[in-house]
């Protein structure tokens, strides 16, 4: 019985968003699991509109963040600025007060205004002024990321790319969702007509469930031997962290409460784990990104007890 | 596109099927070389030079290619080179017969087959080969060395199979499981050692050039021929005494027995064998078992004087033990000496006749010096202390190194250089008592060996080998003289070190400040005497032994073939018990599942290890080849099954429903 938040969810969200239903389900399984995503892909596949749609849905108050490489890191935090009334500075709340950021092109800007950002993310609260100042509760960092072989680009140093829970990738549609596209209605207009599906409350109720849920003694087991195969094999250079394992057990809880169920099982676990490891584990000797074949042939490599 | 183009171009009659592209890890390939290296570096101190270095040539050359990546060599090479091999073993040995040129191919195929290992079923291959390498070895060399060095040897093959099966797994891991393997084989080793029938003598020991080129006593000699021997601190046997050891002037140990003079060389006389001499037992007596190193000769070295020893042995005339076959391998002989006793009281007229021949025209001063002490001499006892007395007088010298002489050695030595070895001393005795007319001839053989501390054996080297003379006297028989004594009375006492001048090199092992060196020396020897007694001495005498003490009845094979059996599947079997155990769920409900995904893929439908059972249901409902329901079943026990394992609850009649379903399904 899939959860009906979810499933209502998901099933406006497709309408919007055509041929995507997995990617919009990862996305989804992240924000329930507390996580953040990052969207790796070339402009103009629906990175945005993805962001937009998830925001739109569940009524959380959206701000969209476009990363260039002069953006300070007062842009996004907030600034506070000398009033003349009160004669006493007043903090200016920036963007990253809000429910769900679009962090379009993070590796645009300099790594300075970037780690503000990726701070933020992790601490869920901003320090300004000597004062610290929570950021609101469901609070879910999208990012996009050029493919980092594109001029202009500072790429994510491995410690931040640790911060998102799951990578994804969109890819361009198939052919039938593509002549959808083409021939149906701007889709812009069609959000704006849209109204939320779920609360930000719900949102929360599915985020506590998810926490919930019931993870089994051979699941564990079964996490750990996934994480043990990443440390051993010869091909990476260091295996997933442990704060890697918590996020892939925390996102397949996730995955488990969308499809309706009370407990977790290794496929959840193997569905998340790529999205998981991908922009975590790189290659020994060039440090290139393990390619999607080894992590197939690394899970294939342990065995479900 | 150059390189493109004509590769599409079709080539007819030049089509064949390409070499697979190399699929092993540099891992895998890193443990078959070091392999390699292991199995055939061992065999440097016996193949020929060149074959040793064509086979880490080869070894060298894969490595090379292993480092650069880049493919083996084409076959045609390879094939080249495998004639070339074969061609260098045939003029080397002169056939492919026998174990050394056996082996010395062996060893080349080992690296050509490195050279094109692409898959890893050639590796395997080249493991197997490596393993066969080793083996071969123990052809050779049984010592404690060899053993370890094939032990670890072993342990990298393993190592290389396990990192085979497994590309991708830790170095560590793959010597882990070579090193269980090697522990789960040590019991069988030790069953099949214990219990298997031995074999007298090894049983590869048949062609004739496993024993040539040993060094030793020889049965001839001339000047020389044993101060060569001084040098070599091999071992030639050990004796253990069942009372004290001989005090040190009673160690004479009897080898050859020489008699025929030609000037130069003395040779034994052709003596009857089989004549087993009578004497008179005087003194103790003293019983020990003699454990002698192969020296391809017959002669048993027993303490002066022998009793005859069991009818294995010969007895000759000249109190020579011999054996019936040359010594070509490490025996244990039990001895009985009596070393006061007197011999060949009553010795026949042709052999005092043949101790008393001179060949004619050699060495005129002593033959001089011989008349003079004769004169007016009543009996050969005067005339013995007479040539004593002169010889002391002499002030000869006793040297490692003596100069070289000519045609006259007695003369020259006794007048001239004064300087000589202990065959020296004998030889110009002899002559000079022969020449006085007294029968005498020269005995040689070992004399002392010293006490190894930690096991109490006596040890005798070839740095112990002397020759001494005896003279025959009316009514006292052969008596024993050791004109080297006289000069050097400290080389019988003391021993080699002792007895040389000051200021001559000594080997080094006997040195007087490598006193630790020895102690070492003295260890290891011990502990390698314990491994020749116990591992290398077990034979089916002992076997015979130590089975009786077990109680079993070694005479029939089928007692001792079913305790083998039994014995090897108990053992078989614990290790199963204990995989399995290891291996087997403690978990009820994961071993019905188990189960039921075996049942299943015997009918052909297996669950991959990494399938999630709700993945493997999905698998299973788009299995066409199954009729609808059982589909349907199938993927709800995965479902149930799924559901139970990971789900919060699972209770015993969870349990009972799931087993009945399983039960439940039949498939065509």
């Amino acid at each position: 019985m899939p959860n009906h938040h979810a499933t209502r969810l998901l099933e406006a969200a497709s309408q919007l968003i055509l041929g995507k239903e997995r990617e919009l389900r990862l996305a989804l399984a992240c924000l329930v699991a507390r996580g953040h995503l990052l969207i790796e892909d070339v402009p103009g596949v629906g990175k945005t509109t993805l962001a937009h749609t998830l925001a739109r849905l569940t009524g959380l108050q959206f701000q969209r963040i476009q990363f260039t490489s002069d953006l300070l890191p007062a842009d996004i935090v907030g600034v506070s600025i000398f009033d003349r009334e009160t004669s006493a500075f007043r903090f200016h709340p920036g963007p990253v007060f809000s429910q769900l950021i679009l962090a379009d092109e993070i590796n645009r800007a300099t790594p300075k205004t970037q780690s503000a950002l990726l701070e933020a993310m992790e601490e869920r609260q901003v320090t300004a002024d000597g004062s610290t100042l929570p950021l609101p509760d469901p609070f879910f960092v999208i990012a996009t990321q050029n493919p980092a072989n594109q001029i202009g680009t500072f790429p994510l140093p491995e410690s931040q790319l640790d911060r998102f829970l799951l990578r994804i990738r969109l890819g361009y549609p198939d052919a039938l969702a593509e002549r959808a596209l083409l021939m149906g209605a701007d889709r812009r207009e069609l959000l704006e007509a849209r109204p939320p599906v779920i609360t930000p409350a719900d949102l929360l109720d599915m985020q506590r469930a998810a926490q919930g849920l019931h993870v089994a003694d051979p699941l564990i087991d079964y996490v750990q031997a996934l994480l043990s195969a990443t440390r051993h094999h010869t091909e990476i250079e260091t295996g997933l962290s442990p704060r890697a394992g918590l996020g892939l057990l925390s996102a397949a809880r996730a995955w488990a409460l969308i499809d309706g169920r009370d407990h977790v099982v290794p496929e959840d676990v193997q569905t998340l784990f790529p999205h998981v490891a991908a922009h975590r584990l790189h290659l020994a000797g060039d440090g290139r990104p393990v390619p999607a074949a080894t992590l197939l042939s690394l899970m294939q490599s342990v065995p479900v007890r | 596109m150059k390189g493109g183009l004509s590769s599409l171009r079709w080539r007819p009659g030049l089509r064949r099927t390409a070499a697979p592209a190399i699929t092993l890890t540099r891992q895998q390939c890193t443990w078959l070389l070091a392999t390699a290296a292991l199995s055939l570096a061992p065999h440097l101190t016996w193949l020929p030079t060149w074959i040793m270095g064509f086979g880490f040539v080869l070894l060298g050359w894969r490595a090379l290619l292993l480092w650069r990546g880049s493919a083996p060599p084409p076959r045609l090479v390879l094939l080249a080179l495998v004639i070339a091999a074969a061609i260098g073993v045939r003029t080397e040995f002169d056939h492919f017969f026998g174990k050394d040129p056996g082996v010395a191919l062996l060893a080349l195929l080992l690296g050509l087959k490195l050279l094109e290992v692409r898959v890893t079923r050639d590796a395997l291959a080249a493991v197997l080969l490596c393993f066969f390498l080793q083996l071969s070895l123990f052809f050779e060399d049984q010592s404690i060395p060899v053993a370890g060095l094939a032990l670890v040897a072993t342990l990298s093959g393993l190592a290389a199979m396990a990192s085979l099966t497994d590309a991708n797994g830790r170095a560590r891991e793959q010597l882990r499981t070579g090193t269980l393997l090697v522990v789960q084989g040590v019991p069988f080793m030790v069953l099949l050692f214990v219990l298997f029938p031995r074999v007298d003598g090894p049983l590869w020991g048949l062609p004739a050039d496993a024993f040539s080129g040993r060094t030793g006593l020889s049965d001839t000699m001339s000047p020389g021929s044993i101060s060569a021997l001084g040098e070599s601190s091999e071992i030639v046997f050990r004796a253990d005494f069942d009372g004290p050891p001989p005090r040190p002037d009673q160690r004479y140990w009897r080898g050859p027995v020489l008699t025929d003079f030609d000037g130069r060389t003395w040779r034994p006389r052709a003596f009857a064998e089989g004549a087993a001499p009578f004497y008179a037992v005087e003194g103790p007596r003293l019983d020990y078992t003699l454990t002698l190193e192969p020296h391809n000769r017959r002669w048993l070295l027993a303490l002066d004087v022998p009793a005859a020893g069991p009818d294995a042995h010969l007895f000759t005339s000249d109190f020579q033990l011999l054996a019936r076959q040359p010594v070509q391998s490490r025996i244990r002989v039990e001895l009985t000496s009596h070393p006061e006793s007197s011999i060949g009281l009553t010795e026949n007229e042709a052999a005092l006749a043949a101790a008393r021949r001179l060949p004619p025209g050699f060495n005129p001063r002593t033959l001089a010096l011989a008349d003079e002490l004769a004169a007016g001499a009543q009996s050969h006892e005067v005339i013995l202390q007479r040539v004593i007395a002169r010889l002391r007088q002499s002030e000869l010298i006793y040297t490692l190194r003596p100069p070289l002489l000519g045609t006259d050695g007695v003369d020259e030595f006794l007048f001239d250089t004064r300087r000589g070895f202990c065959e020296h001393f004998a030889g110009a005795f002899t002559v000079l008592m022969r020449a006085t007319g007294v029968p005498a001839r020269i005995v040689t053989g070992y004399q002392g060996g010293e006490i190894n501390p930690i096991d109490g054996n006596l040890v005798v080297r070839q740095s112990h080998a002397h020759a001494w003379s005896e003279v025959w006297l009316q009514g006292r028989g052969w008596v024993r003289v050791d004109p080297t004594a006289l000069s050097a009375p400290r080389r019988i006492d003391d021993g080699l070190a002792a007895a040389l001048p000051e200021g001559e090199a000594l080997p080094i092992m006997m040195h007087p400040r490598m006193e630790w060196l020895r102690g070492l020396r003295l260890r290891w020897e011990a502990v390698s005497n314990a491994w020749n007694q116990r591992v290398l001495g077990y034979n089916p005498q002992r076997q015979k032994e130590l089975l009786a003490r077990l109680g079993l009845d070694q005479e029939s094979s089928w007692v001792l073939g079913g305790t083998l059996a039994g014995a090897g599947a108990l053992l078989f079997g614990l290790l199963l018990w204990w995989t399995i155990r290891k291996r087997r769920p403690a978990d009820p409900l994961e071993r019905g599942w188990l189960r039921f995904c075996t049942a299943l893929a015997r009918h052909g439908i297996v669950r991959q290890a990494w399938e999630g059972p709700h993945q493997f249901g999905v698998r299973v409902a788009a299995e066409t080849s199954l009729p609808p329901a059982a589909r349907a079943a199938i993927r709800a026990i995965c479902e149930d099954y799924a559901r139970l394992r990971y789900g919060p609850t699972c209770s015993a009649d969870d349990l009972r429903a799931l087993r009945t379903r399983i039960n439940a399904i039949r498939l065509p």
